[in-house]
């Protein structure tokens, strides 16, 4: 699941620990955002909800780098990559 | 069936603009007074308050009046009550008030949305300054790395509509250019200057591919509107609009089935349609689940504007929509349908009369719509 929650929405147990995933996922919607939300992201850059290969409708919003921002397309394969925000690093996806 | 019991005896609406700098209890009384008076009735015979989101945290704009704040601007004795903002799309406020009448709990319930979205953005310098002052902080740390915002939500959902169904961007323009075409003949929408479909299609885009016309308008106002019991005495009887059937299930899809299970009417019944437009792939979504058109077909549907145009066969977003007349948060809609069902549209009167209007409101799993009739 994710967001993580601290109880599992399948069966409500409450022994919910991370798990490792491939970091590998397909890219279910996407934008070229042109707008300035947040004073810590210039745009453009693209947003997108990413599903992880390890189960459908596991969906996670992410944004994609390295590379052509116009090529960034619904169904594209993409791959984990971690970025440094502050003090912690983030899962960006790249093709 | 719980419609039968209910009725919307009367509707009223504040001054609607851009940063009208008007205190939001003053746009709520304005229009809660239109709508007691319009339905024959006095502040002291309403016994019911409904609304959302109420007085809880939202961004700053979105909540004009809580129930509190308007039974004591109105002096009300209340004998049931309800303000928040977990309920089933806006509309939720209406379909609490049609149970409470419904159950014998009130006679008559003032229903209310109030926004001042419009002057609190001014005021703190735009919308990304209010989506980062909302409370509930926790929320959003899933997407503020990223930079979401409100807007590239509308655009990854229309970005994966757009895959699904094929649509394209001259398709869901339409949307925008006939609810701006409508807005052009209602004299209190927001935007009411020409605009074709090369001007939808050169707009600036804020999040490919959905431009700035994709995108609602933030504006200032307050509609109210009365439901009564359907045997009242009380009520000026000649206004009345009857409710048909409610869907309140969560997701569009659910809704509209809901909604259909609970009326021998059809699709193929309904006059006047006004389906929520935050973002004009929502009205895309909910022409599809509403079964107005084939699944992937509203593409198609709305092609040339001519079938959801004043004249065609779904005359749709009448008054302008929320893209033009602006974001009263589904309320909008629902004034437009009692307008329209009474016959009072004036220049955008839909021909010959309709007898029968849908609303909804609502995105993904927070969602409802209401089936109204004369």
């Amino acid at each position: 699941m994710h967001p993580p929650r601290p109880i599992c929405s399948r069966c409500l147990n409450s022994d919910v620990i991370f798990e490792p995933v491939s970091g590998k996922g397909k890219i279910y919607s996407c934008t070229i955002n042109r707008y300035a939300w947040s004073p810590d992201v210039d745009p453009p850059y693209v947003l997108a909800e990413v599903e992880l290969v390890e189960q459908s409708d596991l969906r996670i919003l992410t944004n994609i780098v390295g590379c052509d921002i116009d090529l960034v397309a619904v169904g594209m394969e993409v791959k984990v990559a971690f970025e440094r925000v502050g003090e912690t690093w983030i899962p960006v996806f790249a093709p | 069936m719980i419609e039968d019991e209910a009725v919307i005896s009367g509707m009223g609406r504040s001054d609607v603009g851009r940063r009208l700098g008007q205190d939001p209890w003053r746009l709520t009384v304005d229009a809660a007074l239109a709508a007691i008076a319009d339905a024959g009735l006095s502040p002291d015979q309403i016994d019911g308050v409904s609304t959302y989101p109420g007085a809880t945290g939202t961004t700053p704009g979105m909540s004009g009046a809580g129930v509190d704040d308007v039974r004591a601007l109105l002096g009300l004795r209340l004998r049931w009550h309800v303000g928040g903002n977990e309920i089933p799309g806006q509309l939720g406020s209406i379909i609490n008030a049609i149970l409470a009448v419904a159950g014998g709990l009130a006679n008559h319930v003032l229903c209310f949305r109030t926004v001042w979205e419009s002057t609190a953005q001014a005021q703190l310098g735009g919308r990304s300054e209010t989506m980062r002052s909302r409370i509930a902080r926790e929320a959003t740390q899933w997407r503020e790395p990223y930079g979401a915002g409100n807007a590239t939500y509308g655009a990854l959902w229309m970005s994966r509509y757009m895959y699904e169904s094929g649509a394209t961007r001259e398709q869901i323009g339409q949307i925008a250019v006939v609810a701006r075409a409508h807005a052009a003949l209602n004299e209190a929408a927001v935007y009411r200057t020409a605009m074709s479909l090369d001007d939808y299609l050169s707009a600036r885009m804020i999040s490919d591919p959905l431009c700035l016309y994709d995108c609602d308008v933030p504006v200032d106002g307050s509609i109210a509107v009365v439901v009564s019991r359907a045997d009242s005495q009380e009520i000026d009887r000649s206004k009345a609009v009857s409710f048909r059937a409610v869907g309140s299930a969560s997701g569009m899809d659910n809704c509209a089935n809901m909604m259909w299970g609970r009326t021998s009417l059809t699709p193929a019944d309904v006059d006047v349609a006004q389906l929520y437009d935050g973002f004009s792939v929502l009205t895309m979504r909910w022409l599809e689940a509403l079964r107005l058109c084939p699944r992937n077909g509203a593409g198609y549907f709305v092609e040339g504007g001519d079938r959801i145009s004043l004249g065609g066969e779904l005359p749709l977003n009448t008054g302008g929509g929320q893209l033009s007349a602006g974001r009263l948060h589904g309320f909008g809609g629902l004034y437009e349908a009692c307008l329209q069902l009474r016959g009072l549209g004036q220049g955008r009167q839909v021909k010959p009369a309709p007898e029968v209007a849908l609303v909804s409101t609502g995105v993904s799993d927070f969602s409802s719509c209401i089936l109204l009739a004369v």
